[in-house]
Parts: C-alpha cells; structure tokens; sequence
C-alpha cells in the first residue's frame, strides 16, 4: 500500500461524503418543491433565486436553535443516537461502484472507493445496524411517544429486512457474485429490472420502509406519536436524524440503480467512463422522484397492516421470487423468470384482494 | 506486519473492555450496548483475518438481528434495571476463584502448547469466501445445514405455540 | 450427496416430511377434531417405524461421515420410534382432558422425535449438537405446553435455561475438539489421537465440557437439578415421553461419543465417570424416598436410572467388554422405556384436572376397586427397583456383569445397595395400593389402558425370554468407518 493509495481513499471519501451532504441538502428543498408542484402551492421561493438557498437557510437556523437535553432523559445515550444513526447512512456507499476507470492527472483511478467481494453483504450489514440510533434515541429521551416510536421502527425495520435481504438475492444469482461492481458488469446487456421486476419493486417497497419514508412512516406518525423516536431532540441532533434519512433516500435509490437499473452505465460510458457518475446520478434522481410522488400519494398505512403486510405478502412474494429466480437460472431459460415471477405477483394480489373484499364485506377490521 | 499487531492489540483491549462492561454495567441497555461493540470488535478481527464475509455475517447476524430483539424486549419490558440478585453470600468469592482458575488454566494451555494453531501459510486463500462456504454448506455440510432449518421449523412452530392467545 | 444418502437417513425423512405436511394439513381439521391429528402422526411414525426396520443389517456411512448407519443407530430408532407411539398413546386422550389438545403437540412431538432418531445416527459433533437441540427445543415448548397453569410455564422456562446453558457447554467443547483434532467427526478425532496429532490437553478439556452438557440432558448428578421441577411441572404425557427420550438420546451421544473417541482418555476420565455414576445412584435413590408427590418421586426414580446407565462409562478404555457394556445399557434404556412408559400411563389415568391425584396417597384403595392397574402398577414398581421376573432385573444384571467384568467391584456394590434402598420407596407405592382403603378416581381409556397392558405384558415375558433382545442389543455395536 502506498502513500498515494492511502490519499487517493482519503480523497475519495470525502468526496462521497460530501456529495452525500450537498445531495441531503438538495434533497430536501427538491422535495419541498416536488411535493407543492403536486399540492399545487409554490413552495420555498425566497432564500436565493428559485428558493435554491433554502437548505442553506435551514441549517443556519438548526445551527442556532437551543439544544435541549431532558433532565430525566439518559445523556450519553441521548447524545450518541443521532451520531449513531447517522454514521451507517454515511458509510453504507463505500462498496458501490460510482464508475469505471479514469485516467486523471496520469494516474489511474477507478471511481469507487472498495471492491469488496461480498458488497451486498455489506449493504445488508450496515442496514442492519443502522436500526439502533433510532430505538436508541427513543428509548434514551424518556418520553414514552419517542419510546413507542422507536419500538415500532425497530419492529418494522426487522420485519421490512427479511424482505430487503431476499431481494437482494435475484441480482446475486444472475450475476454469480456478492460484489457490486460484477453485478454492475453483469448488466451490461440487459438491465436487471428485466429479469427481476418483482424483485426490484420488492426491494422499493422493503426500502421505502427501512427508511420510514411514506407510506411507511410510523415511527414518527404526527397524529399518533407527535414526532415519534425525535420528539425530545432539537437543534442539530434533529439535523442528524433528518440528515441520515434523507442521506438513506440517496443510498438506497443509489443501490437500487445498482442492482436493478445497470448502475453506472448507460449510453457512451464506455468511450467516456467520467460518464458514469452523471449517470448515477440520473438515475438516483429520478428514483428519488418517486420515493417522493409516493410521499405525496399515498396515505400512511395503519400500523398493524404493515407488519401484516410485511409478513404475510412481501416475505412470502420475496421467497418465491428466488425460488423462481433459481429455477430460471438452473433451466437456463432466463426469460421465465420475469413470466413466472410476475404471475405469481399478480396471483398474490387477486387473493389478497379476494380476502380484504372479503374482510370488509364482514366488517372485520 | 506491526501495524496488524497493533490494530491487533488495541483491538483486543476494546473487546475485552466492552465484554466486561457488558458483565458489570448495572442497565440491561448499557450491557446490550456493550455487547454490541463486542460483536463489531470481532467482526474486524474477521477482517483481519482476511474473511469478510464471515465477519460481515457476523455484524448482520448477531448486531444487526439478535441484538435488536434483545434491545427491543428489554425496552419493551422495561426490565433496564436488573436490579440485585440475591444469593448465597459464598457464590461471589467461589464464582471469583474459578474463574481465576479457569483463566490460569486457559493462560497455562496457551503457553503450555504451540503448535495448536495452524500456520497461516496452511489457510487457503479463499478460505472463508462465500464461494466456498456456499460450496462447503451445500456438500460436506448438506445434512447439518439441512436440520438446521428443521430446527429453525420447530422453535418457530414452538414460539407462535407458546406465544398465540387461545381464541 | 446422492441416492444412497438418502436412503439410509429414509426414516428420518419421512418422520420431518411427515410432520412438515401434519402442519399444512392441520389447516384443514376443525378445532374440536384434533383427535384426527394424533392418528395420522402415530402413522406417521409408523411408516417410519416399517422402514427403521426393513433397513436392519449392514453397515455404512453418509452425507459424508456425518451420520453412520450401523447396529446401534438402528437399535435406538427402533427404540426412539416405538416410544413415539407410546407418547401419542398417553397424550391421546390426556391432553384432551386437561383442556390443551392443539394439534401442534403432535407436530412438536415428531420434531422431536426426529432430533432423537438422528441423534442414534450421529457420527459427527456438529450433528449430534443439532439432534440435541433438535430434540431439545420441541421439549421446551412442550412442556410449557399447558401454559398459563404456572408450574407448567415454571418447568418450561427451567428447563429450557437450563438446557440451553448445557447445550452452550456441547458447543464449547466441540469447538476445543475441533481446536485439538482439527475435525469433528468422531472417526477423524479417533484417527487424530491414533496417529497423535491431537493436543491431548485441548481434548481432554474439551471432552470434559461435552460431558457436561450431555449429562445434564440425561440429567447425571450434579447436573440433575432441573429433573425433579421440570418433571413435575411438565404435563404428565409430555414427561413420560422426556423421560426416555431424552435420555435415551443423551446416551446414545455419550456412548457414541466416549465408547468410540474419548477411550484413549480414559486414564483421566473413569475417575470422573466413576464419582458420577456414584453420585448419581446415591443421590437420586436417598432423595426419592422423602418424595410424597408420584411424579417427583419418578423424576429421582428416572435420575438414579441414569446412575445405573453410566456405570456402563467407566470401561470404555476395555475394547474387549465395549460389546457388553454398549448392549447391557441399549438392554437397560429398552427396560427403562418400557417400564417408565407403563408406569406414566398409570399415572395419568389416576390423574384428574388441576394436578390432583398426583400423591402416592390417592393410589389408596386401588388394588381392591381396579386389581388389573394395581397388578400392572406393581409390575412396573418390581421392574424399577429390579426383581425377576422382570426387565428391569435383567437389565441391572446385565450392567453389574459388564461392570463386575470391568473390574469395577466397588461401584457393583454401591449399584447393588442403592438398588436395596429404592425398594423402600417403590414397594410403598404397592403398599399403599393395596393395605389402604381410599376411593381413587380413574379414568379408563382405550389407549391408556392398552398401554398398560402391553407394557405390563412385555415387562415380564420380554424378560423371561430376554436373550434374543440382548443379543440384538450386544450386536448393536458401532462401526467405525476407516
């Protein structure tokens, strides 16, 4: 290992890391303003041209804002939970390929930071602990809606993995390998949202809940916890956590153009690999769009209903997505597997939708 | 080399450090707590060791599964404080004295013997990648692993039993 | 893998796939109809009892030495599955009385089985600490299974601390084996000692620790503590069935394991076995005399038996006695089963709702109003303390006369005294039966009283032409594959 390596990873993080920061900030106003589009309202419009200075306002008024610590509350704790919460969002990127090789300055530099054989693992690694700031926060506040909220997202993060982790599996077993730059180069003819439609929405609909996005929201639910697992913090400790959900947003859409939607790649990156992180980008954008269009959607589901549907339709939808995932690739008939996966799904949904016609005509709920 | 020995060492001391804590914190949070860091502190002995994919398994098993249930039953039922055991007055001094025999035991065996560790240059260098460990789970291992998911079948059928409300 | 594998573990497989289909089947039995459900388990086991059978002779191995197929794992599946059925009998209508009939009981009880039947496999460590828990948990579970009464969820949570802090100490011990011999099949750790590759000080440790563990599954003194509550708290079918099971299994692994890996410790080890084997005899025997509660009183009755079962350990360094000793204590668990089965229907079909009926005090008056179940009582209380005509002496003869041709004339003679002062309490429970007046309650069932029967029948003629069960047993010797 030389000098040169140890700076170039130096580099390369801080670089990721602030790109996260800068997309946090970004992300926010991009939502506030996606989401009056939708309301039909105009939105932040004052700080700067187009309201583009917003974020920047913000963080100066959370910077200022008194940081209360609760007197019953257990300080150490309270302390370290956003830190905690927010370090996983800020490493989860650190295996993903941002793209190919560039020459700069004569010298060689692949645009990721590791390659790691077992890059998924990896992802579901750090997703997994990323559960504790959050329980710890609520537990830590001594304030028993911050308690409950922090239970119920570690109930719904557990529940929402087992499917996160299945999906993940399609892309592993088409592409033969754990890591993410092979999974990148293995979609090099054909994306794998092709093969994998089911998994891939699988995957939307498990992140959207590892990250208490809408409709998955519990935590927090306003009407039911006040604020949930934040209510006690102010100041920058809430900055952190609202930093590390929305920095989430950015790596799980980052991921899931990884796995799903050819990652880096696209037209003319192969002349042109600086390309790549354009690309990325675009692609993180427009996934971002989404998780944000259902924001404004879709209403927040009762919290039964969602360990329900966790359980009961998306863990068992997820496991036989890789049971015919596996078939596909044994039979080497890849092509069955978006056919058999997708029949499967809408078979799923025809009976789920028998049985809750059925529910409502009994009228019970 | 030295840098590893290091990394080893400062390594060690953490480890040991938080599974005391773990032992002596009074908060059934703080002792979790404590374990977790013990977990993670393992897994980067993993790492060490070059296999990453046991060590990542490790962080997503044990700190990422089995240590959130623990947090969430202990926060659920509120049972942070453990509160005192009350026991015989001579359990404390006789589990002390084992224990130091024990530790002079395991000390005596450890420089007692060489040769129980197999070189390093003896491991193969794929040792412990998923692709062996996928082939080895699925050949020499195919009956353990198979009646694990057996086992997995009946605790789970055990727990909804004892768990679910007659209705 | 290939087909041959599969074939020799065939009872095995139809036993998991038997209960894994009960479960989808369950779906579709109304709630008052569980009763269907003991019947198709019990065919279940059946089948699987037709193929144990059909496979008998010859000798093999598969899944790449992890389980051996020999005489000896024959011989225990037999057992374990006959002991299946005679589960289902006594929970049949048992478990209906007392208000828990769930289907899952049946489910459980396969898993369980299961565990066990391949715990008489095992050639490997790794597999005989997934049959422990494999056999183990489905235990736990039943028997906290007439929870909320208290001192049922008490036995489950006892035992299942407890258990798993023993199979915590088969864990550790098999990692220091692995860490001494470099392998966990029981042929390569023997091969490692032979050609002394093994670190004789880690196998020793690690030897010690897997004896731990087994012994509190077969609850060995001082490891014994959990017998008596668990025993007691557990619903009556559920303890007849942990009683021979469990233990049944944990010697098939002590045997399995000691007999054939750990004889060349033997100079450090029949010491230990020895003091273990006492302790066990002593303190089970002297504690059952004060016990006025039927169901503690077995559970130090089932402890001193192990007492008896590990005196067999101490010769495993005497390769030219190893067949007796391995067929006199098969002869002794056969024995052990029967007797204990026949003696646990009585006491279920004099127990009644909330635990009553459970003194030796209510079996007064049952020879003159039911002289067929005190009859059969006594049979079984003759057969635990050792009388002819019946299994349980044959089966301490058997095991004096290996331990006596061990050259153990010491333990012999604690085994013979121990055996003189559990008659003090057996023969009260007779005395009770038949010199007080009392009015016991009964209740009379098909199954109950059949297994009765049966049990109280093979108890004396088994033992009357018991040589041919011997021989099979004797001949039940492990193969070790070179």
């Amino acid at each position: 290992m030389t000098t040169g390596s140890v700076w170039e990873w130096i580099i390369k993080s801080v670089v990721i890391v602030f790109g996260l920061l800068t997309g946090f900030a970004y992300l926010t106003l991009l939502e506030r303003k996606v989401l009056a589009k939708i309301q039909v309202r105009i939105g932040p419009n004052r700080a700067g041209p187009m309201g583009l200075f917003q974020p920047l306002a913000d963080a100066i008024k959370l910077i200022f804002k008194e940081e209360i610590i609760p007197s019953r509350a257990d300080k150490i704790i309270f302390v370290l939970a956003p830190i905690i919460t927010v370090i996983p969002a800020l490493i989860i990127l650190g295996v993903l390929p941002f793209g190919g090789i560039i020459t700069l300055f004569g010298r060689q530099i692949s645009l990721s930071l590791a390659d790691l054989n077992v890059g998924v693992l990896y992802i579901t690694a750090i997703a997994s602990i990323s559960i504790y700031g959050i329980v710890l926060a609520g537990w830590s506040s001594n304030n028993k809606y911050a308690m409950l909220g922090g239970i119920r997202s570690s109930a719904q993060m557990i529940s929402y993995e087992l499917a996160l982790g299945l999906s993940f599996i399609g892309p592993i077993l088409l592409s033969g390998s754990m890591s993410l730059h092979d999974i990148v180069a293995a979609q090099k003819p054909l994306w794998f949202v092709v093969y994998q439609p089911v998994g891939a929405l699988i995957f939307w609909i498990a992140t959207l809940a590892e990250v208490n996005r809408a409709p998955f929201d519990m935590p927090e639910a306003e009407q039911e916890l006040t604020a949930g697992y934040h209510t006690e913090y102010s100041g920058m400790k809430f900055a952190l956590f609202f930093m590390a959900e929305y920095i989430k947003m950015i790596a799980v859409s980052a991921i899931a153009a990884t796995l799903f939607f050819g990652g880096y790649r696209f037209v003319l990156e192969d002349q042109y690999p600086i390309l790549g992180p354009v690309w990325l980008l675009g692609k993180v954008i427009v996934l971002l769009f989404g998780m944000i269009w259902v924001r404004a959607t879709l209403p927040r589901i009762r919290y039964d209903r969602l360990m329900a549907f966790g359980w009961k339709f998306l863990f068992p939808l997820a496991l036989a997505n890789v049971f015919f995932t596996a078939i596909g690739i044994v039979l080497e008939k890849l092509w069955l597997i978006p056919l058999l996966t997708i029949a499967v799904f809408l078979g799923a949904v025809v009976m789920v939708g028998i049985s809750e016609t059925r529910r409502w005509r009994s009228h019970v709920f | 080399m030295t840098l590893n020995y290091a990394l080893f060492f400062i390594l060690a001391a953490i480890a040991i450090a938080s599974a005391l804590g773990m032992l002596l914190s009074k908060n059934a949070v703080y002792s979790a707590l404590f374990l977790i860091l013990n977990f993670n502190v393992v897994a980067i002995f993993y790492v060490l060791l070059n296999a990453p994919f046991i060590a990542l398994t490790q962080i997503t098993v044990y700190a990422g599964a089995i240590m959130v249930l623990f947090l969430f039953v202990i926060m659920l039922l509120g049972a942070e404080q453990t509160g005192r055991i009350s026991s015989a007055r001579w359990v404390k001094p006789a589990a002390y004295s084992l224990g130091i025999i024990l530790i002079s035991e395991i000390l005596y065996i450890i420089f007692a013997q060489t040769g129980v560790i197999p070189d390093a240059a003896s491991i193969a260098a794929e040792f412990g990648s998923p692709v062996t460990v996928g082939k080895a789970l699925f050949s020499r291992y195919l009956l353990p692993f198979e009646a694990t998911s057996v086992l997995l079948i009946a605790s789970m059928i055990g727990a909804i039993v004892l768990t679910k409300r007659k209705s | 893998m290939n087909f041959s594998d599969l074939t020799t573990i065939l009872p095995l497989i139809t036993l998991v796939g038997w209960a894994i289909i009960l479960i989808l089947v369950d779906l579709f039995i109304p709630a008052q109809r569980k009763g269907i459900m003991a019947m198709l388990s019990a065919i279940g086991i059946m089948i699987s009892l037709v193929i144990a059978i059909c496979q008998f002779g010859g000798q093999t191995t598969a899944f790449s030495g992890m389980v051996v197929f020999d005489g000896f794992s024959v011989f225990l599946q037999i057992l374990f599955l006959i002991s299946g059925l005679a589960a289902i009998a006594l929970a049949y209508d048992y478990i209906k009385r007392q208000g828990i009939e769930r289907s899952e009981y049946y489910i459980l009880l396969m898993f369980s089985l299961s565990g066990m039947t391949l715990m008489a496999m095992a050639d490997d460590l790794i597999i005989i600490f997934l049959a422990l828990e494999l056999l183990s948990i489905p235990l736990y579970v039943l028997a906290g299974f007439a929870n909320p009464r208290l001192d049922s969820e008490e036995a489950a949570l006892k035992y299942f601390l407890l258990g798993s802090f023993s199979d915590a100490f088969v864990v550790f011990g098999t990692a220091l084996v692995f860490g001494a011999a470099r392998t966990t099949t029981i042929p390569g750790i023997i091969a490692a000692i032979t050609v002394g590759a093994a670190n004789l000080i880690l196998l020793m440790v690690g030897a010690a620790l897997i004896l731990i563990g087994l012994g509190f599954k077969v609850s060995i003194v001082p490891f014994h503590m959990w017998t008596p509550d668990v025993y007691q708290g557990a619903p009556s079918s559920v303890t007849a069935f942990m009683a021979v099971g469990a233990k049944t299994a944990g010697f098939a692994a002590l045997l399995r394991v000691f007999m054939a890996a750990f004889n060349t410790l033997a100079v450090d080890l029949v010491p230990v076995l020895w003091a273990l084997a006492a302790l066990t005899m002593i303190l089970g025997n002297i504690t059952a005399i004060v016990q006025g509660n039927i169901k503690r009183l077995l559970a130090y009755s089932s402890i001193a038996h192990t007492g008896y079962i590990s005196m067999v350990l101490v010769t495993i360094n005497q390769s030219r006695i190893t067949q007796h000793a391995v067929g006199a204590a098969l002869f002794y668990l056969v024995a052990y089963a029967v007797t204990s089965f026949g003696a646990w229907a009585v006491v279920i079909t004099l127990e009644h709702s909330e635990g009553k009926g459970l003194n030796v005090e209510d079996y007064a008056g049952l020879g003159r109003k039911y002289p067929a179940l005190a009859a059969a009582m006594t049979v079984f209380m003759l057969s635990f303390t050792g009388v002819p005509p019946t299994l349980g002496f044959l089966g301490k003869f058997y095991i004096f006369r290996a331990v006596l041709e061990g050259g153990y004339v010491g333990l012999a003679i604690i085994g013979v005294l121990t055996s003189l002062v559990s008659a003090y309490y057996y023969l009260r429970v007779v005395v009770v039966m038949y010199m007080r007046e009392g009015e016991p309650l009964v209740r009379k069932e098909f199954w109950l009283s059949s297994t009765i029967f049966m049990t109280a029948i093979a108890t004396v003629i088994v033992s009357i032409f018991s040589t041919p069960l011997f021989t099979w047993a004797s001949k039940g010797i492990m193969f070790i594959p070179k």
